[in-house]
This record gives C-alpha cells, sequence and structure tokens, in this order.
C-alpha cells in the first residue's frame, strides 16, 4: 500500500483538477439547467450521435473515471483522521479504492462499444 | 483602556494534580505589555510558582510559544492590547505532553528534526582551499523563506493530523528537509525522499493549512509540503518509467 | 554526571491529552477542512449521475427519458442544488490551493500566486464554455 501511495495521491490530484475545472459546468447543466428548463436540453440522437465519437468516449471516461479516484483518496482520509477509525483502515482503503475501480469498470465497460 | 486584566492561565503541578487546572491573575495593562510581560509580571510579583519557556522575547529563538485563546502564538509577539476587556486565556501548547503548567516537552520534534537530516549532504566536500560553494540569489531565493524557522513549534500544535497521529513526522521538520532539498548546495534529496515516503511522512498532510496560518515567519510548511508531495510523485513516476536515472 | 540525558518516551507525570472525536468541531478552521474534504462525497455523487446517465444512453431513448424524468423529481432537484454547491466550493478551495502546490519558476524567478490562480480559473472559464457550447449546439 505504502509503494502505490504516490500513484494515489496522483490519482487524487488529477480527479480533484478534473472535478474542479468540469464538474460546474457539467453538472449545472445536466442537473440543474436542463431540468429546470433554463437552457434546452440536448435530445437523446445528439447525445447518442456524440457518443459514438471515440473523442467524448476517452473524454467521459476520464470525466467519471478520476474524480472517483479523487473521492476515494480523500474519504479515506477523512475517515481515517476525523473519525479516527484507524483499527478499520484496511477495510476503509479496500472499500474506498475498490468503489473507485468498480466505477471505472463499469464506465469503460458501458463506454468500449457504443452501436 | 482599562487599568487591569485578568490573566486565566492553565496550572498542572504533576506532584500534586492528575489534570491542569486554571488560576486567574488580574495584571496591570500596559498597552505595550505583551503576553510575556505579564508572565514574568505574575511571577515577578504575584505567584513565583509558575513556570514557563521565554528566552530571547523577540521573536527569533522560539522558545516561549503557547497557546493564547485557543490559538498557537508567540508570547513575546502577541499584545495585551489586541485582547482586552479579557480574561486572557494563556494554555501550553497542544498535542505535546505537558511537563507543568506552561512547559511542554518537544524531544518527539527534535527526534523529528534529526531523521529528516537538516544539513548539507554532498557526496564529496570541497577542500577548504578550493574556495566557497557559489550561490546565485536565485538560488538563494528558491529556499530562503523555508529556512526562516525558528521550531517554535506553532506548527506541531496547530496540525490536527499530529494532533490526532503523534508518529507524523510533522511540518517544521517536512519544511526544514525541503529548505535543504531545494539549496543548490544539497546532493541528499534521494536520501530525504526515502525516509519522509514512508507512512509518517509527507503523504500523511491532508493539507488542514493550519501550519501555515499560525507560523509567525511566514515559512508556508503547508506549501513546502505539497511541493514536496510533488516532488515526490514525480520521481516516483520517473523511477517507474526510467529506473537508471533516479539512481 | 557527564553521561548524555537519556528521554523515555513514557514519562507517567507528564499530563496528555486525548484528542476528542469531535476535534473538527472546536475549532472553526478546522470544521472549514473537514466540509472541504466532504466535498469529494458530492464529486462521487455526480460522477454516479453522470455513470447513470450514461447507462440510460446505452441502453435506449425510453431509459433516458426515464433518466431525465428522475432528475426533475423534488427530490434529486434539491439534493442536486445542494450537491453542486459542495461541488462549487471544492473548485474553489482547490484553485486556492494551486499555488502552494505548484511553484513554477520562470527565469529564475517564482511565478506570483496571482498569476497562477489567473490562469487557473481562466482555464475553468475556458472549459466551461466549450463543453456549454457543444452541449447547447443542438
Amino acid at each position: 500500500m505504502e509503494r502505490i501511495t504516490p500513484l494515489l495521491w496522483l490519482l487524487f490530484s488529477a480527479g480533484g483538477t478534473v472535478a474542479a475545472l468540469l464538474f460546474p459546468v457539467h453538472f449545472f447543466l445536466t442537473a440543474l439547467a436542463f431540468p429546470l428548463g433554463w437552457l434546452e436540453a440536448p435530445s437523446y440522437e445528439f447525445l447518442h450521435r456524440l457518443l459514438t465519437h471515440p473523442l467524448t468516449r476517452l473524454y467521459l471516461f476520464i470525466l467519471i473515471s478520476l474524480p472517483l479516484f479523487h473521492w476515494a483518496h480523500r474519504f479515506r482520509y477523512t475517515l481515517y483522521d476525523g473519525l479516527q477509525l484507524k483499527h478499520l483502515t484496511v477495510l476503509i482503503a479496500v472499500l474506498c479504492y475498490g468503489a473507485a475501480l468498480a466505477g471505472t469498470a463499469m464506465a469503460a465497460y458501458l463506454l468500449w462499444d457504443i452501436s | 483602556m482599562p487599568s487591569s486584566v485578568a490573566l486565566t492561565v492553565s496550572r498542572y503541578r504533576p506532584e500534586r494534580e492528575s489534570e491542569p487546572t486554571f488560576q486567574t491573575y488580574e495584571i496591570p495593562f500596559r498597552k505595550d505589555w505583551v503576553v510575556l510581560d505579564a508572565l514574568n509580571h505574575v511571577k515577578d510579583s504575584l505567584d513565583g510558582s509558575l513556570s514557563f519557556r521565554w528566552s530571547c522575547r523577540m521573536g527569533v529563538c522560539g522558545s516561549c510559544g503557547m497557546k493564547v485563546n485557543g490559538t498557537p502564538k508567540l508570547t513575546c509577539a502577541t499584545f495585551l492590547a489586541d485582547y482586552v476587556p479579557g480574561p486572557i486565556r494563556v494554555e501550553p501548547l497542544d498535542y505535546f505532553p505537558v511537563v507543568r503548567d506552561l512547559v511542554v516537552d518537544l524531544t518527539d520534534f527534535m527526534r523529528k528534526l534529526k531523521q529528516v537530516k537538516p544539513w548539507i549532504i554532498r557526496k564529496e566536500e570541497k577542500a577548504p582551499g578550493d574556495g566557497e560553494y557559489l550561490q546565485t540569489p536565485d538560488q538563494l531565493d528558491t529556499y530562503k523563506q523555508f529556512s526562516m524557522c525558528i521550531n517554535c513549534m506553532l506548527c506541531y500544535s496547530a496540525c490536527p493530523i499530529y494532533g490526532l497521529e503523534p508518529s507524523f513526522i510533522g511540518p517544521a521538520a517536512i519544511a526544514l528537509a525541503q529548505r535543504y532539498n531545494m539549496d543548490s548546495r544539497d546532493e541528499g534529496a534521494a536520501e530525504r525522499l526515502k525516509i519522509l515516503s514512508e507512512h509518517d511522512g509527507i503523504w500523511q498532510c491532508t493539507l488542514v493549512g493550519e501550519c501555515t496560518k499560525v507560523c509567525p515567519k511566514h515559512v508556508d510548511p503547508a506549501g513546502a509540503i505539497q511541493q514536496y508531495k510533488l516532488t515526490g510523485a514525480t520521481n516516483w513516476v520517473k523511477s517507474l518509467l526510467l529506473p537508471w536515472s533516479t539512481r | 554526571m557527564s553521561a548524555e540525558p537519556h528521554y523515555t518516551l513514557y514519562h507517567p507525570r507528564w499530563y496528555r491529552r486525548r484528542v476528542s472525536v469531535w476535534w473538527w468541531l472546536q475549532k472553526r478552521s478546522y470544521t472549514g477542512f473537514v466540509l472541504r474534504e466532504l466535498t469529494s462525497i458530492f464529486v462521487a455523487f455526480f460522477a454516479v449521475v453522470y455513470l447513470w446517465q450514461l447507462r440510460a444512453l446505452t441502453q435506449g431513448p425510453e431509459a433516458y427519458e426515464q433518466f431525465l424524468a428522475r432528475l426533475t423529481t423534488p427530490l434529486f432537484l434539491a439534493l442536486d442544488t445542494v450537491a453542486f454547491l459542495f461541488v462549487l466550493f471544492h473548485a474553489i478551495t482547490w484553485f486556492n490551493l494551486t499555488p502552494k502546490a505548484m511553484v513554477v519558476r520562470w527565469r529564475g524567478k517564482r511565478v506570483p500566486d496571482w498569476l497562477i490562480l489567473g490562469l487557473n480559473y481562466a482555464a475553468w472559464l475556458v472549459l466551461s464554455g466549450a463543453v456549454a457550447f457543444v452541449l447547447l449546439r443542438e
């Protein structure tokens, strides 16, 4: 675990940067502006067409996967320090990074083949 | 301006109590007095049994660190005038064992400071006859901020990670390691990185940032640690992709 | 009396205060720090929402309509508003800390913090504009 800490920190940093730069606009549009009708939501056909483009799929993979690893690393330390759950440290690490890996795998599976 | 102010001081006399208590003293208020002057007044005129550390009384020795109204401060640089009408609460630094009254034990930090090898490490020293090591002002500028540390321990007292995990090497030690890593005369960065990449080193820090807030010398230990993390991580990637370059 | 003093870590008379599990409520800056860290939950929340949208998109137009309908329910709108505010908090605190973590030296001098900060916010604006442009193109 110790030897890959630099990697986990790099994933955390990259994920945090992706979330900081791109999440506000995506979140605002998808979860607020479109459902509330403030802006015209894109149609299913338009989005599906975007998805067939390999660059879109790569973009979405990064958009979903890296922030999940950002959460995993940060949440793990928050539980460890904030709630002083030191005795559960291995379990917490496995659950956090495991969940991030699961989300990444699912994103990869969904984005692999769009017809 | 009032003529006097109350000073509520934490007392701990291990020979007769198992926990600290508070004792309040009424001291004269002078607008140019600092908390250290007030403590000295107590010791000289009111209660000679009060124990506390101090030395230079001008903010360069790092001896007089204590908590004033809950915040770690150098008592020689904390004016009573900023705290009137009071009462002003003076307590020993957090997260260090209290020996007596306001005196804490700093052995843990001393041990950690030695661990990070805070000296110039060179593969080969120049003989004195060969002249000095030259350094440009820009090279000095890269590490000068981190060299301002006076080892006052306010940062350790502010760092919740140090409080929760006493084995954490801590802000001042890491900032001092960086001071030497970034010194152009030093060749020991790899050695220090090995020590600080361990479990209780730089990766324990979660950038709370309190250390930088309380530092009286503007060393910015939080910044030093984050920069060190970036260096550590890039080094790790380099060692993975180009194992020969980091030997 | 020439021996080095021997310091032992365990000393029964020294007072060691135990750190309370509510340490983060004791100081305003500590609470702010924990709130900042908790933004990661809302970051993960939105990543999952986007994953869910992706799944709906691959399953066909009806699934996508169902997804959109779900997002319009008051529960989700309320949750999303709170989450959005936390994600904004994450972005702002992240940008403000970037100059500390990344020291760029140009021609021997350190690039000033305000410039790094400005470049970050500029990138934020440009990328947000680009994403909005793509998604609103129809």
